[in-house]
């Protein structure tokens, strides 16, 4: 047998730690906690060894790994990773947000905590398989398996209406995926593979032809069960009853790592399978963007729960992201990647904390806080810096996606510059909704009771979001060495989108 | 002219497997008489060794490890041996071994352990595998009986308790009049091609259509009638209307097996009569005629199977309407049989979906067995609160099966649907294929329903599983887990499956 990829170990690693929770009957909670904490985090430790051994002059695919699954006469599937600089950074982004999450639930989950941690492993393992995956059929598997844990996390340990939540979570998104997995079947049964390289090189040699309407269904099929996940507006219900209902770390989990299966869904297979339709939809899917941006942030303001306005930010900066995306060129796609991991931080930050003022007050109403900032100074610093890095402001990591996205956007040859005019105004909006969060939640008089005696951060909890603050200056100060990452993988898929631009441009 | 052929003539080390169980079954029931009342295990483990020796040898001839008799032809041409036979064999043995393991020890606590009971299985079991071999028409009609009226006293064998009898009196009736559909469908394909066999039928078809005479009409009336009566064995609407009630009176452990093995033996024949005798009636290049018919008749049984199946609150009836909408699914593939050329691979794609289906469904009856109370209450859906947190590992077996009958990856019934769809976009059939993904996700609702109340809300869920059962249940969701994730098991038992005389 030929040498185990990397992107193997690390995706297989919570695979294997999830074996013991499943058969050692003896292992006391402690034990459980612990072990679930080590698996993650030397998980994460591989994936930055998976950084550190990446090429970044090079495009394609790395540390690539393929085993035939199923071989038959007219198709066939296989076990097929690798990251490229598409990839690289959201199997980082998991692996960095899985230990965080594992954390925050040492406390709050205290029910059937062996299976807790055992949906939580097997996450894990399907979203990194979902980022890696390079087959049509490995990735659906993934993707689909994503759903279980997530499923079974809302329904256990989630609020009192967390079985309604749960379960349209998993309609939603079980509906839209199945479209797509028509759509994966017709590919592989065109192309005689499932494997996503081949079928690349077949389109680019001309050996498989998608003739425009078919391309076109296909992106939407595709596009269906990526914009259900995002969520982009008008398929984004399912998102605030899901993040209200979840615990914390289901939260941080959902808006941290699985709504960007949606996003990349969209840069790996809908830009580089179908660039004319992309080209097409471009501006539909822009404008559905900017109406979520202005909607998600409209919203977000009108919520008392902070949870739900957390959540309804979530649609509002996604929207920025799918903006990103379909400016069709390299600043639009990088902004869009370098974006999503930075709501999946700030984002995962704002649910963490969310978290912890639950557990202390068992409440997410904002009213029932106020002038926080004199009972608990630490923690509110902290909330500070979070909510500044969602707002975007300069410095730390939301500006810079934000920014680059709107350079994207705006030079864009297939979006008019109305997109990138209104996507600024949520910029603002973001501030005043954020702030006013901020203002009503920590400012003020402690003027109840109840909050005088509230407890500052706890050393879990603060090793929690430590992390994250570092990350937030990281790449707000540092996000040259982020795009060094993505440059040559975002320049050839650009490159490609601007050739067939240009060629129907050119008809 | 009237002189016996010979046993090598007739090839009949070809029927191997099938005469073993027939002949195992005829022995057992004279062995039986001198078991004494309280020692019918002895009879349970016979029947079940009598399966086991005919499944590894339907495995081997599967594999290609033994070749059985002379050449896939037996008793002149009326029995076929090939890999189709093979396939259904296995599904219908797997059904049969866990029908048994699950029957075992409810019939012991609810006092209806009887010998006949594992005969009357077996005998239904040869019925089915005959089903699937028949290279005519008439060995199609006797084993359809042979598959059926053990089928019928099964089904009451819970007398003198009302719903049992008026279960079996229910199933009895219609089963008698859809035979009676099957055999006038049979008498006007024989009328328009001048035989049975189903060869014959094929090449006979070509010249009809060809001289485009009154006997194609005839013959598509046939195949109408001949729908109707295989149609009502699968459960496919409008011809399902017995399900539900007979599901829900049948033992369970019955029903675990029934709900299998008619689907095994339904669809053995069907893709065998359409997609190699009656493929004949083609012009060129088009697809049967008979395809647009099964595929609406898919389509409609995926809907209502799906939707009827969210109201109910009765496991039984809940998976009753289930067994409906899979065969829906398997309903595609058949239509998908239609398309010149695709024939072979519809074939597999069905039988990868039966195997799925065998394991996941007996093993979800199993479960419900093992809740039921020794009266045959206790089947509301309600029953299952809080088992999750009593009974992990059962619950966890029920909701891998509850998953695998919705279509989720890494597990087998997720394997079928890819290849059900994956043969239904080679054939064209977009429209049936929407409307299979769609109802998947109606589907999702009312399976996961099972599953929340087992995990989300708290209750006395309780179950007894004893020795047999338990290992039933455990091998039904091994077997889900592991064709599911490592497909390539299914794909290779499926590959060389060919309908012999399409092209």
């Amino acid at each position: 047998m030929e040498d185990i990829s990397l992107v193997t170990v690390v995706l297989m690693l919570p695979l294997v730690g999830a074996i013991p929770l499943l058969f050692v009957r003896s292992l006391t909670e402690q034990t459980i906690k612990w072990l679930t904490l080590t698996v993650s985090l030397v998980t994460f430790g591989l994936s930055l060894l998976l950084l550190n051994n990446f090429d970044t002059n090079v495009a394609g695919l790395q540390m690539a790994q393929k085993w035939d699954w199923i071989s038959g006469d007219s198709f066939s599937i296989s076990y097929y990773v690798g990251v490229d600089g598409i990839s690289i950074w959201l199997v980082l982004l998991t692996t960095f947000i899985m230990p965080i999450a594992i954390l925050a639930s040492f406390e709050p989950i205290k029910q059937r905590v062996r299976l807790y941690y055992l949906f939580l492993l097997l996450m894990e393992w399907a979203m990194i398989g979902v980022f890696v995956a390079q087959d049509l059929f490995l990735f659906y598997v993934f993707w689909e398996v994503t759903l279980i844990p997530m499923y079974f996390l809302i329904g256990i340990w989630g609020s009192e209406d967390r079985i309604y939540a749960a379960i349209k979570f998993f309609l939603y998104t079980m509906a839209g995926s199945l479209l797509m997995l028509l759509a994966i079947l017709w590919l592989g049964v065109q192309a005689g593979t499932f494997a996503l390289p081949e079928i690349f090189a077949q389109l680019n040699s001309g050996e498989l032809v998608i003739d425009t309407t078919t391309a076109r269904w296909l992106f939407l099929a595709f596009a269906v069960a990526f914009a259900v996940k995002v969520p982009m507006w008008p398929l984004h219900s399912w998102l605030p009853d899901a993040h209200v209902q979840a615990p914390t770390a289901g939260s941080v989990i959902l808006a941290g790592v699985m709504l960007k299966m949606g996003t990349y869904g969209f840069v790996r297979f809908n830009l580089p399978l179908f660039p004319e339709a992309s080209e097409t939809f471009a501006p539909y899917i822009a404008l559905l963007a900017v109406i979520g941006i202005i909607y998600g942030a409209w919203v977000s303001y009108g919520q008392d729960n902070i949870k739900k306005l957390i959540a309804y930010s979530s649609i509002s900066h996604l929207g920025f992201v799918m903006l990103g995306i379909f400016a069709l060129n390299t600043a639009g796609i990088q902004g869009g990647i370098l974006q999503m991991v930075n709501h999946g931080i700030s984002t995962g930050g704002l649910f963490l904390m969310v978290g912890m003022l639950y557990e202390r007050r068992h409440t997410r109403m904002m009213n029932a806080f106020g002038g926080i900032w004199k009972a608990m100074p630490l923690f509110s610093g902290i909330s500070l810096i979070v909510i500044l890095s969602s707002m975007g402001l300069p410095g730390l990591n939301g500006f810079v996606g934000e920014f680059t996205i709107l350079l994207g956007s705006a030079g864009s040859e297939v979006l008019s510059l109305w997109f990138t005019a209104f996507a600024a105004l949520g910029i603002i909006l973001a501030a005043i909704y954020m702030l006013y969060l901020f203002n009503t939640v920590f400012m003020g008089e402690l003027d109840k009771e109840e909050n005088k005696r509230l407890p500052d951060l706890n050393w879990q909890e603060l090793w929690s979001l430590i992390p994250i603050v570092i990350m937030v200056f990281a790449i707000g100060l540092q996000a040259g060495y982020f795009f060094d990452y993505m440059d040559s993988s975002v320049r050839d898929l650009a490159q490609y989108l601007g050739d067939t631009i240009t060629a129907a441009a050119g008809r | 002219m009237f002189g016996l052929p010979s046993l090598s003539d007739l090839n009949v080390g070809a029927a191997l497997p099938v005469l073993l169980l027939a002949f195992g079954a005829c022995l057992l029931l004279v062995i039986d008489l001198f078991i004494p009342r309280e020692r019918k295990s002895r009879t349970a483990w016979l029947a079940a060794i009598g399966i086991g020796i005919s499944l590894v040898l339907s495995l081997l001839s599967l594999g290609g490890a033994i070749e059985f008799g002379d050449g896939p032809d037996a008793f002149t041409g009326m029995f076929r041996a090939d890999r189709l036979t093979d396939a259904i064999s296995v599904a219908a043995l797997i059904t049969a071994l866990l029908g048994v393991m699950v029957a075992y020890d409810y019939l012991e606590r609810t006092g209806i352990q009887r010998g006949e009971y594992y005969v009357l299985l077996l005998f239904s079991t040869s019925g089915a595998i005959l089903m699937g071999a028949a290279n005519n028409l008439v060995i199609v009609f006797i084993a359809l009986e042979l598959l059926s009226i053990p089928l019928y006293i099964l089904s009451g064998f819970r007398r003198p308790q009302e719903a049992s009898e008026e279960s079996a009196m229910k199933y009895f009736l219609l089963g008698a009049f859809s035979s009676g559909f099957l055999i006038y469908g049979i008498a006007l394909v024989y009328g328009a091609t001048g035989t049975l066999d189903l060869a014959g039928i094929w090449e006979a078809a070509g010249r009809i259509t060809a001289e485009d005479s009154t006997a194609r009409f005839v013959g598509m009336i046939g195949a109408g009638l001949m729908l109707v009566g295989l149609g009502f064995k699968v459960a496919a609407v409008p011809f399902h209307m017995w399900t539900p009630d007979v599901y829900q009176g049948a033992p369970t452990p019955v029903v675990a097996y029934m709900s299998v093995v008619a689907k095994v033996g339904g669809f053995g024949a069907l893709v065998r009569v359409f997609g190699a005798g009656l493929a004949g009636f083609v012009d060129g290049d088009a697809p049967a005629f008979w395809q647009d018919t099964i595929w609406l008749i898919a389509v409609l049984t995926m809907l209502l199977g799906n939707f009827v199946a969210i109201v109910q609150s009765d496991l039984k009836r809940l998976l009753a309407y289930s067994t409906i909408a899979h065969a829906g699914y398997i309903l595609i593939a058949v239509a998908a049989a239609g398309a010149s050329g695709l024939a072979d691979e519809a074939a597999q794609a069905v039988v990868i979906y039966l195997l799925a289906y065998a394991f996941t469904n007996a093993g979800a009856f199993a479960v419900i067995a093992s809740i039921e109370k020794n009266d045959a209450t206790n089947t509301h859906i309600d029953a299952l609160r809080g088992l999750g947190t009593r009974r992990p590992w059962l619950a966890a077996a029920m909701a891998l099966f509850m998953l695998s009958l919705t279509g989720i990856p890494l597990t087998a019934g997720f394997i079928g649907k890819w290849y059900v769809f994956k043969v239904a976009l080679q054939a064209d059939l977009v429209a049936a294929a929407i409307v299979g993904v769609l109802t998947s996700a109606v589907s999702a609702y009312y399976y996961l329903r099972v599953v929340w109340k087992m995990y989300f809300e708290e209750g006395e869920g309780e179950a007894s599983t004893p020795p047999a059962l338990a290992w039933g249940i455990g091998i039904a969701a091994v077997g889900t887990l592991v064709l599911g994730s490592l497909p390539f098991i299914l794909s290779s038992m499926a590959r060389d499956i060919t309908l012999a005389f399409g092209g």
